[in-house]
């Protein structure tokens, strides 16, 4: 136990900013650097060194709330999904993500925390999850545009992470994109039909978005200038690419994405540049992302609330499995 | 087309409601094991749906049945329109309403008419891995705690009159609730003289409409668009 406390205080920080290592300097062992250096995979035996198993527990960790908090502003529309098919579609969507929180927390827990340690970080607030899902979902053409655009940056930052030094991770992520890039197939394919709908249904995607374009683009992070510990997690092979070069292939992945839908992109100064062989864009308010981070955006306290609640209203329901499973 | 709709309003409404759970379950293992139950409710409707559709003749396809029909139009039993108090009132109505669904799928699957026959053989399957899910935690709640005990037998009690609407094998439905019932140490509850009914009619409790609403509110405020 005397040993879980510092673990846990290491661990505590913000989303955006945690595919990061927060501490640096640690003296780490001979066979860990060997592998690292051959760029091969470390396994829950392998000895590593503390910084390197704190920042990929809060990593993981956070990724796990991020999934299954994320399962709330698109799990509000299950009910009036206006078809049985797209009802189908986005009840085994939201599933998938509990699934998801499920495989990360199993790779958290090889790293020597548990589950319920976890999750008391996540409902104390003491950990975070990703800020885009404090953002509200107001019509069904959110869940086209979330598929899209916030399961398309997932992919985009995750992809990389399917090639990280530490086993568990690098394997839960192998089976977690594939099933984000399905997710990304069918929001498409939804917002697709709206965009080529009625005029009001047209409304509707175009309105979408309009309001998740910038948070979609924050999903990235702080600026490569502001973000400060990513050196050392890009040695340990766990961050690949930069917060700034992920967000440049996302931007011109979904250019000819939005012109296929007919939908346009809310940045007026969004173009070409033959110079730099990428698109110009406008980036996002990392100010709101910040403000949004520390709790300031439009649905924490209601994403907050409703995990709270769910795990209060269960709690004599684990007494009960557990008493049941004493007998 | 009666019975047929009867089966699919029935798969359709619970699986509005078990879907309601997903996210606000006690742990993720159950949000995924409700989604699941439910995920496989709403495929028996779909499929029950449009062979309804079909036998009316009338060209209404799965969607003209489930969003735009009004409260008495639906076939369902009262049983599954009812909300859930809490999770014991969740996995009370699952005992209650999967026992009935395999039972029926099962005579179903050998019946004469070879396409509901092919729905049920399929949904038979579901139903008793349902029913298995159901048994398990009922054991659990009616064998955990006092607090678990006292929700287990309130759920039983206060769900146990909706049962006497489902007629067919009452018999061999009460085998199978008794010994679920039995297996958590919890009692049969006596049957009340003059039981709710109306449901297979069209006579619902305002549950129904409620649940409706929501569930038709989008679909209906853009007629005629695909989706
Ligand atoms: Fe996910
Ligand atoms: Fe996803």
């Amino acid at each position: 136990m005397a040993q879980k406390e510092p673990l846990l205080h290491l661990i505590a920080g913000s989303a955006e900013c945690c595919n990061t290592f927060g501490v640096t300097g640690i003296t780490a062992t001979r066979s860990f650097d060997a592998l690292i250096a051959a760029d091969q995979r470390i396994e829950p035996r392998d000895e590593m060194p503390d910084a390197y198993r704190a920042g990929l527990v809060r990593q993981i960790a956070q990724h796990a709330h991020s999934e299954i908090i994320g399962m709330q502003p698109e799990g509000a529309w299950i009910s009036r999904a206006p078809s049985l098919r797209r009802k189908a579609i986005l009840l085994a969507k939201v599933q998938d993500e509990a699934g998801h929180g499920l495989y990360l927390y199993a790779a958290a827990e090889t790293l020597g925390v548990s589950r319920d340690e976890l999750e008391g970080l996540l409902l104390t607030g003491r950990q975070k999850y990703s800020s885009i899902f404090n953002y509200p979902t107001l019509t069904w053409a959110d869940i086209g545009v979330i598929g899209w655009l916030v399961d398309g940056a997932a992919i985009v930052n995750q992809v990389p992470l399917c090639r990280c030094s530490y086993g568990p991770y690098a394997r839960a992520m192998i089976r977690i994109c594939k099933e984000e890039s399905f997710h990304q197939r069918q929001g498409y394919e939804l917002l697709h039909t709206l965009a080529h709908g009625s005029p009001a249904q047209r409304e509707m995607a175009q309105d979408a978005v309009d309001r998740w374009w910038y948070p979609s683009l924050a999903m990235f992070g702080p600026p490569d200038g502001e973000s400060t510990h990513s050196a050392q997690s890009m040695k340990w092979g766990v961050k690949r690419f930069s917060n700034d070069e992920l967000r440049q292939r996302f931007v011109d992945m979904c250019v000819p994405q939005a012109e296929v839908l007919g939908l346009t992109l809310p940045d007026p100064d969004l173009r070409w540049s033959e110079e730099r062989g990428h698109h110009d864009f406008t980036p996002p308010d990392f100010d709101e992302l910040m403000r949004v981070v520390k709790g300031d955006g439009p649905c924490n306290a209601q994403r907050m609330a409703h995990r709270r609640a769910a795990h209060d209203n269960g709690s004599w329901v684990r007494e009960a499995a557990a008493a049941h499973a004493a007998k | 087309m009666t019975d047929v709709l009867a089966l699919a309003d029935d798969a359709l409404v619970a699986a509005q409601r078990l879907a309601w759970w997903c996210s606000r379950a006690h742990d993720l293992e159950e949000d995924i094991a409700l989604a699941n139950i439910a995920l496989d409710q709403l495929g028996a409707a779909r499929l029950l749906l449009t062979y309804a559709g079909e036998l009316e003749g009338a060209g209404r396809d799965e969607d003209a049945l489930a969003y735009l029909r009004g409260p008495d139009e639906f076939r369902n039993c009262l049983l599954v329109e009812l909300p859930d108090e809490d999770f014991a009132w969740a996995i009370t109505r699952l005992l209650f309403l999967s026992a009935h669904q395999w039972l029926r799928y099962g005579e179903l699957a050998a019946g004469p008419d070879p396409r509901l026959a092919e729905i049920a053989a399929r949904a038979v399957k579901e139903s008793a891995y349902h029913l298995d899910h159901a048994r398990l935690w009922t054991k659990r709640l009616g064998d955990g705690t006092p607090e678990s005990r006292r929700r287990m037998t309130a759920a039983v009690a206060g769900l146990w009159p909706f049962t006497l609407e489902l007629v067919e094998n009452r018999a061999a439905w009460l085998e199978i609730v008794d010994g679920a019932l039995a297996d958590a140490t919890l009692e049969r509850p006596a049957d009340p003289a003059d039981p709710p009914t109306g449901g297979r009619a069209g006579r619902h409790t305002p549950h129904l409409a409620a649940l409706l609403e929501e569930m038709q509110s989008l679909h209906r405020a853009h007629p005629g668009v695909t989706w």
